[in-house]
């Protein structure tokens, strides 16, 4: 297994440059004779299925729902970023760089980052031609909007479907290329195993959700992009089918996987309601561009809110905390989403939470409504407006920023955040860690790639917001297609790999078992009851603070868990028909595993940094207390048979261009 | 609160189905539909029973999976709401609530609830899309300025979820709205112009083909979509079906 970064030599700027012009391509003519297995079609799937079949590659891309378009990256709301500087506020390659290196706490490999910011700007050139309405302004050129933990406005978005505007623009680039017979697509098939021959990806075995059929599917190469693991913790933002089992069948191949632990709990989420909540509803980080977030500075008030006995709006400014704004006087509202999460934890911690739960913060909208209504008025030339106009034109103008969200709020809670400030919580949203891969995305199996948040590159230990969709659309438009070419230049007379070798074989065996293992099982509990109680220890114990003690006993839990789940899981129904129960079955299954070497990384890392905060190291001030002495490095851990016993790899990061220092939001 | 739940239940494409009655109670009225359905898979689940299979996956009204037919509308009684994104809230103590797939002949049943929407993809793929390389190697973003009412309406038309609501509320099983909605998107942005003739020819060939029915103008899609897509879509897309055949 090789285990180096690739990095290419000189200077950060030229790096992506030069190694373009150095490595191995493959002619027209031999990328016809070439397969390329894709899994998933988020952004990262989809972008780079439509590209290498362009390039000429013959491409099989599969997913579990019934269409592309469907994939997880639909529901991205806010925004994407993009070194465009189309506003004038000083942004730059360098700048989008040295922020998300930053926000990343010092944790990700500056090649990588430096290269993403490099290739962003093109993703909007890229996705206006394909016909993505971005939000504009009235003289017609793209608006922006800004994003937490950066001083320029370099977002870009549609409304607050931004997700979906630039997948049905990935797949309608896909489209093109099916009705060209470039790519066959899988729809509603489940990737459940990676099949290697002489040690190179070669293949996968997928089931066919509707028929059950097992299917054996081969390729010169295979490319990962089945999204992040945040459903480990059952509730998270994530569709209820985001799953790890193609990225954890990988890395029990022999693909390393990489700082588990760094997950981002995000701070603006609907809190939950009761027992039977089934998944948490984000309200994007967009609406930290005007809403406020507070509690109320007196005990007496927060209990009286609870009991019902007074409203928020009755609550005099004074008598208010704004404890973002008092804490980060620089970023206010703004700040990076694991300083926003830990500072909503800590005031509810302390007995300020405002709903039944005591889990929860509002999110205030009346000084941007009133803000923007006298703006408005204005504009109207109607200087004398009265208090209620200016309100009406104000709650306009947030409505024509936020409206689905507002309206979205609005159905699950029953409020009107118009007149009454939101609710938010905090909750699991992404997952920073992932499938190891070098400069190339490539994982430590010779050819087999891994795109998108199924891998860990660019984000360190914490991501900012708006920039997870421009990394899945740069890895594969922009990255995954060229990097591919050199490992592929190689196989150019390999000729088509047979499905009937005995790898193949075998790998269908052991699938074909463990299925059969779930529905002969007949054991007393359904899949999601482990699910839940997973959950709740991973988020107890492995959440948005975490110590020794919680995450030795968090590993304890889970290996028991996983023990009586093998013992008295429950699956009904059979093998060869639609049976959602046991695609459960077997997410979970990868899902205990997963979380049991979550749990030993977060105890390894001794150090706090973005996502993961270790009790143990903070400030005074309760800020995270980073360790560069002996934590500047990628956990990058190698599969033995148990993820109790797994190997701890370490890829030491060094930074040449950016100065480690402490995190300052204030 | 107490329900009846009258299901569709049907094993597979070739069974015939039928009605089947379930009992929940203390459903709260906080929770979503999806997760009362959870509930009674649960129940199901425990006392030996097939679970009802469905479609789901976002849970938040915006990729389109969910798609049942509830008390005989798409997507039940609220407004602009998608199944997923219905409260308990809107049903009462004691109700009756009837639900079943999404029906229409290109849209065959594959189990229970769930239906197969693959006759969409292929009206994609005759021509849902713009003929642009995804090299990046393109003009800037910025050098077509265009006006802000056509994009905001290009977004309203690209909000389209793919759900097929309109095809199963209307009475001859159209999917113009959904066909209009992608046609418009293109056709009101530059970038779009160029092909938009042909792309209204060809995708109306295949929707066509699939065997949807013909439009009446009855509007029942306009107020069961989820996401108020507008009849005057399928206005711009008949004006470019005829201008496209005018040329021939
Ligand atoms: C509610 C929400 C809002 C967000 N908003 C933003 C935002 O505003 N800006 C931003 O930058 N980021 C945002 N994010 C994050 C961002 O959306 C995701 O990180 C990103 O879309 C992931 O894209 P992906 O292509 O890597 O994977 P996904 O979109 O998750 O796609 C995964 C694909 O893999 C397939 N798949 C998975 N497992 C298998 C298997 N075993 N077999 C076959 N197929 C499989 C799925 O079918 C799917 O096609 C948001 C996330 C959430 C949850
Ligand atoms: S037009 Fe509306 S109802 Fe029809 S598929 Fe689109 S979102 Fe669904
Ligand atoms: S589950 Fe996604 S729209 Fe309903």
């Amino acid at each position: 297994m090789s285990f180096e970064s690739k990095t290419p030599e000189g200077p950060l700027k030229d790096q992506w440059t030069n190694h373009k012009n150095n490595i191995n391509l493959v002619n027209p003519a031999n990328k016809r004779n070439i397969d390329v297995i894709v899994v998933g079609t988020g952004l990262a799937g989809g972008s780079a299925s439509a590209t290498l079949a362009e390039l000429g590659y013959n491409v099989k891309s599969f997913c579990y729902q019934d269409s592309p378009r469907r994939a997880h990256s639909i529901a991205a709301q806010g925004g994407i970023n993009a070194a465009k500087n189309y506003q004038g506020d000083g942004d730059s390659t360098y700048r989008l760089f040295y922020d998300t290196i930053k926000g990343g706490d010092y944790r990700s490999r500056e090649s990588n980052v430096y290269r993403l910011a490099e290739v962003s700007a093109n993703i909007i050139d890229q996705c206006v031609a394909q016909g993505v309405p971005f939000a504009r302004e009235y003289g017609g050129l793209l608006d922006n909007r800004s994003f937490g933990g950066v001083l320029v406005s370099r977002t870009f978005y549609a409304k607050g479907q931004t997700g979906q505007q630039l997948l049905l623009g990935a797949y309608s680039a896909m489209n093109r290329q099916i009705a060209r017979g470039k790519i066959e697509m899988f729809n509603r098939h489940e990737m459940l195993d990676v099949v290697l021959v002489d040690g190179k990806a070669r293949g996968i075995i997928a089931r066919n959700l509707v028929t059950g059929e097992i299917e054996k599917h081969s390729a010169h190469a295979v490319v990962i992009a089945s999204g992040g693991y945040g459903n480990v913790y059952f509730l998270s933002t994530n569709a209820m089918g985001s799953n790890a089992t193609a990225a954890w069948k990988t890395h029990k191949r022999g693909a390393y996987f990489a700082n588990p632990c760094f997950t981002q709990i995000h701070p603006t989420c609907i809190p939950r309601s009761g027992e039977y909540q089934s998944k948490l509803t984000l309200m994007s980080e967009s609406l930290r561009n005007d809403g406020r977030i507070w509690v109320p500075k007196k005990k007496e008030d927060v209990a009286a809110i609870r009991a019902g006995k007074l409203k928020p709006t009755q609550i005099s400014e004074e008598d208010r905390d704004y404890y973002l704004e008092r804490r980060y006087p620089a970023f206010g509202n703004l700040v990076p989403r694991d300083v926003a999460s830990r500072a909503a934890k800590e005031r509810c911690d302390a007995g300020y939470g405002v709903n039944a739960t005591g889990e929860a913060v509002y999110l205030d909208f009346s000084s941007a409504i009133e803000r923007y209504g006298k703006e408005q008025a204005q504009i109207n030339g109607e200087p004398n407006a009265s208090k209620e106009r200016v309100l009406e034109l104000g709650k306009k103008v947030v409505e024509a920023k936020y409206g689905n969200l507002f309206e979205m709020y609005e159905k699950i809670v029953d409020q009107n955040p118009y007149e009454t400030p939101m609710m938010i919580y905090p909750a699991v949203h992404y997952t920073m860690g992932g499938i190891w891969v070098d400069y190339n995305l490539m994982t430590s199996i010779p050819g087999c790639y891994a795109i998108g948040e199924a891998n860990f590159s660019d984000h360190g230990a914490n991501r900012l917001g708006a920039s997870a969709l421009m990394q899945g659309l740069a890895d594969g438009y922009f990255v995954l297609p060229y990097t591919i070419g050199d490992y592929l230049s190689n196989d150019i007379r390999t000729g088509k790999i047979s499905t009937d070798l005995p790898e193949f074989e075998a790998a269908e065996k052991e699938v074909r078992e463990r299925l059969e293992f779930f529905v002969n099982n007949k054991g007393t509990h359904s899949v999601d009851y482990y699910h839940k109680k997973l959950g709740k220890i991973m988020w107890d114990k492995c959440g948005m603070a975490r110590n020794a003690e919680g995450l030795k006993e968090a590993m304890q839990e889970i290996k028991e868990l996983r023990e009586d789940f093998w013992k008295n899981v429950s699956v009904p129904g059979s093998m060869d028909e639609l049976n959602p129960e046991l695609e459960k079955a077997g997410r979970v299954a990868d899902f205990l595993e997963l979380g049991e070497l979550f749990a030993r990384d977060a105890l390894e890392r001794e150090e706090s940094c973005g996502g993961h905060f270790r009790e143990e190291y903070q400030t005074e001030e309760g800020e995270a207390l980073r360790d560069d002495q002996k934590y500047t490095y990628v956990a990058a851990w190698e599969y033995t048979g148990n993820p109790m016993e797994s190997i701890l790899h370490k890829e030491n990061l060094e930074f040449k261009e950016v100065e480690l220092k402490t995190r300052s939001y204030k | 609160m107490n329900l009846t739940l009258k299901i569709w239940r049907q094993k597979g494409p070739k069974d015939k189905g039928k009605i089947v009655d379930y009992k929940v109670n203390d459903i709260s009225e906080h929770m979503s539909f999806l997760e009362m359905m959870d509930v009674l898979n649960e129940q199901l689940i425990n006392s030996g029973e097939d679970p009802v299979a469905f479609d789901h996956d976002c849970r938040e009204g915006i990729c389109g999976s969910c798609s049942m037919f509830i008390n005989g509308r798409a997507h039940g009684p609220a407004e602009g709401t998608t199944t997923c994104q219905l409260h308990m809230r809107s049903f009462s103590d004691g109700d009756t609530i009837y639900i079943e797939p999404f029906r229409a002949n290109a849209f065959p049943v594959i189990k229970d609830l769930v239906v197969d929407r693959s006759a969409f993809e292929r009206i994609q793929q005759a021509g849902g899309y713009i003929s642009v390389n995804t090299s990046g190697n393109t003009q800037d973003a910025n050098a077509i300025p265009i006006p802000k009412e056509d994009a905001d309406m290009a977004m309203d038309a690209a909000t389209c979820i793919g759900c097929g609501a309109c095809v199963a509320t209307c009475k001859n099983a159209s999917a113009m709205l959904f066909v209009g909605a992608k046609i418009s998107q293109y056709a009101l942005l530059p970038q779009g112009r160029v092909e938009a003739e042909k792309r209204a020819k060809n995708m109306v060939a295949q929707m066509d083909a699939e065997g949807f029915g013909n439009c009446t103008n009855t509007g029942a899609c306009e107020v069961e979509c989820p996401k108020g897509i507008s009849l005057s879509n399928i206005a711009r897309m008949n004006r470019e079906f005829l201008t496209a055949n005018l040329k021939k």
